[in-house]
């Protein structure tokens, strides 16, 4: 064993402060882009103009066909060349892992939507509510209540996948270790940290999840 | 195999079965002897089912125990100790067992043939080739032998049926196990069925342990029928008294109860 | 015309060929992580619904301790933090195929798991009657019903395996993406190379989805079963 303690605890400090710090807002800042944007396709992907249907339908499937890395890096590399957006490599990252998630979680809220009764369609109607009042007050809280679990599980997700924005230079908690492992070639007590660091975080919130999801379908 | 030391075949001693607080069996005792044709009939949820599920090992007893030929189906002694039996002691006494269940339960991974040749080579180690030219012949009997290789979906109920029957068969049991082996197929279906195992009863030495709600098909079957409600038996005796001079009140109900649906 | 080949046309030319062999490695490492995945998957499946607690504690770890984390961060770990331990390096392509198989694995074992308790308890139960072992219930009668059942997650599954190849890159194995990044650094058009690396990983994911829809459908006329049908059954289900 090459464990050094005493490494660990010099590293540990910054790793959980500078590092969580970053890896935080990409999380947080993914997550509310993947659920707003995904609640967006989601509807987008129920017009009935096809010229609307098709090339989203198209967007999403080509999204969730590739690698978010692959997407990281036309959003580094290609954008501000090609079409003069630049932007930090934290943005590129949240904006990467926003749209990425948000065609999962379109699937989501779609089976949300469906999974909502059709008498409450047929009531809305016999109302005579408009539309738009329909949705967001008859359609859509039911639906987000029924996707509530998955869409902490997403969070979830993205939580873990973050660590993937290190490969475009933003300096996450697996980005630290990494730059803190290369200080003196000691890769064992930074990776590890970062690791645990992750495994601790998410193995609750997915314990937590599937409480809600209980919660939720007994209730 | 000492059938003349132990005259039953089947024999449960004060078996208790309980789902939660629910008790289907309570202390219930009978005997069977081997190459007795038994039916058992009562209003549903009287633990008929549970019987046959008991001795086919598809549940565990919460008390008593149940023998088999002589041999212990539900316990090993262990030291002093009775407990609870493993697969290894279950599985040379329920090799004496078929069954054959109401919703038929064919493999659909499997063409009729194998079907009925699976177990016979894969439990009792019999040569592939044995085994079918075995199977074609009780697919013959059952009146099948052009479907050998049909999938079990393409055939009608009745069709499945026989071939569950064959199925069973094919393992040479000593007891067969029928639970309401016509109640899923369509009414036109039922005789035919009905028919094919009247005849396997009476040219075989087979003991027979048969739930069902057709009164005319127990007659015709059983030397003795066991009439149970809530998980005791009410009355027990041959065909023509049970169902022409019934002794209990409870028996007559449910007999009435029978006849008029 | 090759479509490897260097003598293509313009920007084509240059970077094709690289990105061919890039290719390459994605689908070794593809194919290396299913095979690895799908071994996983079943053991820790199986061993999930065993009747012994510790067996199925052993599963338990496995899978929540490989979901607590991606494959990035395992991968870093077995290729970097691993040989200081043990002493020994390992490929990169190695270590790379050995976190994606560990990782997809742990999801595919629910996948398993889930199919094999779809499969209706009475078939369990006629298997049980005819005296079968419970390995010979296991592997004759029930697995091969759930087959059809594990197909359509399955594909899932690998469908992210391949997406996770992608990482590899960071440990210097010469993918697709490592390719992408070394045309982008030497001045190639960037536009051309991602678009080119898009439709690379669209083709694989095709091509992967089409193998399992094959299987899906040969599996479904072994239990005979149309699959149509059993899909549209499924979505009624849920």
């Amino acid at each position: 064993m090459d464990w050094s303690w005493d490494r660990a605890w010099e590293i540990a400090p910054e790793l959980f402060t500078r590092g969580l710090a970053v890896t935080l807002q990409a999380t947080l800042g993914g997550a509310v882009l993947a659920f707003t944007l995904g609640l967006a396709l989601a509807l987008l992907l129920r017009s009935r103009r096809p010229w609307v249907r098709l090339p989203v339908r198209g967007f999403v499937e080509v999204v969730r066909s590739t690698p978010l890395l692959a997407q990281l890096f036309i959003l580094y590399y290609v954008f501000p060349s090609t079409f003069g957006i630049t932007m930090s490599a934290l943005t590129t990252g949240i904006v990467g892992l926003g749209v990425h998630y948000a065609t999962y979680t379109a699937e989501v809220y779609r089976s949300g939507i469906d999974g909502v009764p059709r008498g409450q369609w047929e009531a809305a109607v016999a109302l005579n509510l408009p539309r738009f009042r329909t949705w967001t007050g008859v359609i859509l809280p039911q639906a987000i209540r029924r996707v509530l679990p998955a869409l902490g599980n997403y969070l979830i997700g993205i939580f873990k996948e973050s660590p993937q924005l290190a490969l475009i230079t933003v300096v996450d908690v697996l980005g630290l270790a990494r730059i803190l492992a290369a200080e003196d070639f000691r890769y064992l007590e930074p990776l590890t940290l970062a690791g645990l660091f992750f495994l601790v975080i998410a193995i609750p919130s997915s314990i937590l999840v599937r409480r809600l999801e209980r919660r939720l379908e007994h209730g | 195999m000492n059938t003349d030391e132990t005259p039953w075949m089947i024999r449960f001693d004060k078996v208790v079965k309980r789902y939660g607080d629910n008790t289907v069996l309570r202390e219930l005792d009978f005997h069977v002897r081997p190459g007795e044709r038994v039916t058992l009939i009562g209003p549903s949820g009287s633990g008929k089912t549970t019987i046959l599920r008991l001795l086919m090992t598809l549940e565990k007893v919460s008390g008593g125990l149940i023998e088999v030929d002589g041999e212990c189906l539900t316990h090993i002694r262990r030291g002093d100790k009775r407990v609870p039996a493993d697969e290894k002691h279950i599985r040379p006494i329920r090799r004496k067992i078929g069954m054959v269940f109401q919703q038929f339960n064919l493999f659909p991974n499997m063409n009729v043939l194998r079907n009925i040749t699976e177990a016979p080579v894969r439990a009792l180690g019999r040569p592939r080739a044995e085994a079918e030219a075995k199977a074609r012949e009780l697919l013959d009997m059952v009146g099948l032998a052009d479907k050998a290789l049909e999938h079990p979906s393409r055939l009608s109920g009745g069709q499945q049926q026989r071939v569950a029957i064959a199925r069973a068969l094919a393992m040479e049991p000593e007891i067969l196990l029928l639970d309401e082996v016509t109640s899923a197929l369509d009414p036109e279906l039922v005789t035919g069925v009905q028919d094919l195992l009247r005849d396997i009863a009476s040219s075989s030495d087979l003991t027979i342990l048969c739930v069902t709600h057709e009164m005319g098909f127990a007659r015709d079957i059983s030397h003795r029928v066991l009439m149970f409600d809530q998980g005791q038996i009410v009355e027990d005796g041959p065909p023509e008294k049970i169902f022409s001079d019934p002794a209990e009140q409870r028996t007559r109900d449910f007999l009435q109860a029978v006849i008029q649906t | 015309m090759n479509p490897c080949g260097g003598d293509l046309p313009g920007v084509l030319g240059d970077t094709m060929p690289f990105l061919c062999g890039g290719a390459w490695i994605t689908v070794q490492a593809t194919l290396g992580g299913m095979v690895l995945a799908t071994a996983l998957a079943l053991a820790a499946g199986l061993a999930a619904l065993s009747r012994r607690r510790a067996v199925r504690a052993v599963a338990r770890v496995y899978l929540e301790f490989f979901r607590g984390t991606s494959v990035i961060v395992q991968m870093f770990w077995i290729f970097f933090a691993l040989p200081v331990l043990t002493g020994y390096r390992v490929a990169p392509l190695f270590a790379g195929i050995l976190a994606l198989g560990l990782n997809l694995g742990a999801y595919g074992s629910e996948v398993v798991r889930g199919a094999v308790q779809a499969v209706p308890q009475a078939q369990r139960e006629a298997a049980v009657a005819l005296n079968l072992t419970p390995y010979q219930r296991m592997r004759y009668v029930i697995l091969p019903q759930a087959l059809v059942g594990m197909i359509p997650p399955l594909n899932n599954t690998y469908i992210e395996l391949l997406k996770a190849t992608s990482l590899v890159s960071a440990i210097s194995v010469g993918d697709l993406i490592f390719e992408s990044k070394a045309l982008i650094n030497t001045g190639s058009d960037r536009v051309t190379v991602m678009v080119l690396v898009m439709l690379f990983y669209l083709l694989l994911a095709a091509v992967i989805t089409l193998c399992m829809r094959t299987l899906e459908r040969r599996a479904a006329r072994m239990v005979g079963r149309d699959v149509a049908a059993f899909r549209l059954r499924l979505k009624g289900g849920h």
